[in-house]
């Protein structure tokens, strides 16, 4: 059973997946701000891979990127970081990026180092339904990742079944057609989340984009199974010397 | 077997091994619905009689295809140069804008929004819009408002609102990054008016279908000029790939025919200040398509640099890709310094200012060995009003 899976079944409501950017706020942050995360009660990590043109980010997590690329992050070099992770992070991390750097490095070749430094899944929000199934989901698989597809409000009921069933480990629910970090109303949203339930999908559905505080956890947990914070997260650890001590603060707020 | 067309990527929006829509969910659906729509809207009557009636009373179409005959002379050979340059707006740029504002007119889009580098494409997109009494928001990026002035003031004065892109390198690919961005947080009621045959499918066939009537005039008008409608050579400019794709599209499937693209390579195509995407990029994903990247050993983008705005992308259209990967266009480059010199002299022989981008097709006919027996059509793809202030310093 895969680490995700394993989370999900152990604690299936309420889970708190945390997304940082790797090299954020400083080159040698990353593993500091993960293992902060698992202390403080983070169920997942999804760890951003920075790029020079995050088109589903915000400006928050695109800033972060600038920052994580202006260190001197790159794919390689969060592999080296990565190398060993397992010995102190045992929750479950989900590496998050997008295609051009992914294809540069050789899409197989980081599929099999992200499953051979502890990786469990991936999240690229620019590889639709028809090339992942024409090509990419099949070396996905072989190395054992999970795979993590993006539903919004505007998705058709069909195509939420199908992404579903392409899915494993969860579905990432983006509460809004939006970029992340935007401030939505978030009765709207429940419509939609309360619309998500009914589906009976059969992955565990993460609520993401928008979600900053314990109010809005707290709102998206009533309908799946938790939710993903991203930007609200980037701001809090922004520019902090103790990136360990903004990460307690920011999590018991939200978990309190 | 061979692809039977160069003309069409197949379904899935791919050129040989380039094109596909990679795009977030969060697009999904606006791209789906144009995939599924945009050929039957395209081809119905009434679309066609209208997009038919702007081109020719709006902008003045059919654009003239013009013997240059001291420039003929000079090089010792018989050029043509196709005059967009005179359209309506001063470049190519209006005939596809304008087949996408009527496009999204008839999606019941009521807001349209575009990414501009140099401004000509977010001008012509203003000027439809304004046409249309459509709201219009033209994303540029920061550094680009700077130099280019006085397109900023067209758009505005045409009612359009400039949105500075403020991230990244702040210049054209930024600003395609926010166009993009606004429209995945505006999923409804936007249309996203893409300037060059570049992002997801349906786009780049899409804008070179919008294009193609260059080239369709190209071969009525040589024809009764030349008493054929084939030329030997046709030679367009290339950044994203556009005008090239428009002069070239009635003429892919002519393999007599020599499809020269010239793309912009700056201070030298060695100097890491240029923009030839072909020979310095890798096969990569940009703005929603797999196609030639220039980027880093990591994948991070390069900013491309050209002294035509026009030219400045780091990327090419998925179509360009597979011409140049399979060899079925040819395609060499120019630097600022001899798209300049070009400018000058097309300017010194036929008293014709062209736009910095088409004076890098000129600058490319050195390079072709042409002999008098050749018919070269150039395709002149905009004016050089709007480049006055860069000529104005090499004038002594």
């Amino acid at each position: 059973m895969s680490r995700i899976k394993n989370a999900f079944n152990k604690k299936p409501q309420r889970v708190l997946n945390v997304y940082c950017t790797a090299g954020f706020p400083a080159l040698d942050s990353t593993l500091d701000v993960m293992l902060a995360l698992q202390d403080n009660g983070a169920d997942l990590i999804e760890l951003g891979m920075p790029y020079s043109d995050p088109l589903a980010d915000g400006p928050v997590i695109q800033d972060s990127s600038a920052i994580a690329l202006a260190n001197g992050m790159t794919i390689e070099k969060l592999f080296e970081q990565l190398t060993g992770f397992r010995n102190k992070i045992t929750i479950p991390v989900i590496l998050m990026g997008y295609m051009n750097p992914v294809l540069q490095y050789g899409f197989e070749a980081f599929c099999a180092k992200a499953a051979e430094v502890g990786v469990d899944g991936l999240i690229l929000p620019d590889l639709p339904q028809y090339e992942f199934e024409a090509e990419y989901g099949a070396i996905v698989k072989k190395y054992g990742l999970d795979f993590i597809f993006l539903v919004t409000p505007e998705t058709a009921e069909d195509r939420i079944k199908q992404l579903d069933k392409l899915s494993s480990g969860f579905l990432y629910a983006v509460s809004s057609s939006s970029t992340t970090g935007n401030d939505k109303d978030f009765n709207a949203v429940e419509k939609y989340l309360e619309r998500l339930q009914s589906l009976k999908l059969t992955n565990p559905v993460l609520v993401g984009f928008g979600i900053k505080d314990k109010e809005t956890f707290d709102a998206a947990s009533k309908y799946t199974n938790g939710a993903i914070i991203g930007s609200a997260f980037i701001k809090a650890i922004g520019g902090k010397e103790n990136v360990q001590q903004a990460t307690k603060e920011f999590l018991t707020s939200v978990l309190k | 077997m061979g692809q039977e067309t160069f003309q069409q990527p197949n379904e899935h929006g791919y050129y040989g091994k380039f094109g596909g829509a990679f795009i977030p969910e969060m697009l999904h659906r606006n791209v789906e619905e144009l995939r599924t729509k945009y050929l039957e809207i395209i081809n119905e009557p009434s679309f066609k009689e209208e997009y038919a009636y702007l081109l020719k009373d709006y902008v003045g179409r059919p654009s003239p295809l013009y013997l240059a005959e001291r420039l003929s002379e000079k090089l010792g050979t018989n050029i043509y140069l196709k005059r967009e340059d005179l359209n309506h707006t001063g470049a190519h740029k209006i005939n596809n804008a304008i087949g996408q504002v009527l496009l999204a007119q008839r999606l019941g889009k009521k807001r349209i929004i575009a990414e501009t580098g140099a401004g000509q494409h977010g001008v012509a997109t203003a000027t439809v819009c304004a046409l249309k009494g459509l709201e219009c928001i033209v994303y540029m990026g920061e550094k680009d408002i700077e130099r280019q002035a006085p397109n900023v003031a067209r758009m505005k004065m045409l009612g359009a609102t400039v949105v500075p892109a403020t991230s990244g390198s702040k210049t054209l690919k930024d600003a395609t990054n926010e166009a993009i961005r606004d429209w995945i947080n505006n999923p409804v009621d936007t249309h996203y008016v893409i300037g060059s045959v570049v992002g997801p499918h349906p786009y780049p066939d899409m804008v070179a279908r919008f294009q193609s009537i260059i080239s369709e005039e190209i071969r009525k008008q040589l024809k009764e000029k030349t008493g054929s409608e084939l030329p030997t050579h046709v030679v367009a400019c290339v950044g994203g790939g556009s005008n090239a794709a428009g002069a070239f599209f009635h003429f892919l499937d002519e393999l007599s025919v020599q499809l020269v693209a010239v793309e912009a390579a700056g201070h030298g195509i060695d100097s890491g200040m240029s923009a030839v995407a072909t020979k310095l990029g890798t096969v990569g994903v940009l703005h929603g398509s797999k196609n030639l990247v220039m980027q880093t050993a990591d994948g991070q983008v390069v900013e491309p640099h050209s002294i035509s705005a026009g030219l400045d992308y780091p990327g090419i259209g998925p179509l360009h890709a597979h011409l140049y990967e399979s060899g079925r266009g040819k395609f060499i480059y120019a630097t600022d310094d001899e798209a300049v010199e070009a400018a000058f002299e097309l300017t010194k022989l036929e008293g014709i200012i062209p736009a910095l981008e088409s004076s890098h097709a000129l600058a490319g006919l050195k390079q072709l060995n042409l002999t008098k027996k050749d018919i070269v059509v150039v395709c002149l793809s905009g004016r050089g009003d709007k480049d006055m202030s860069t000529y104005m310093k090499y004038v002594k």
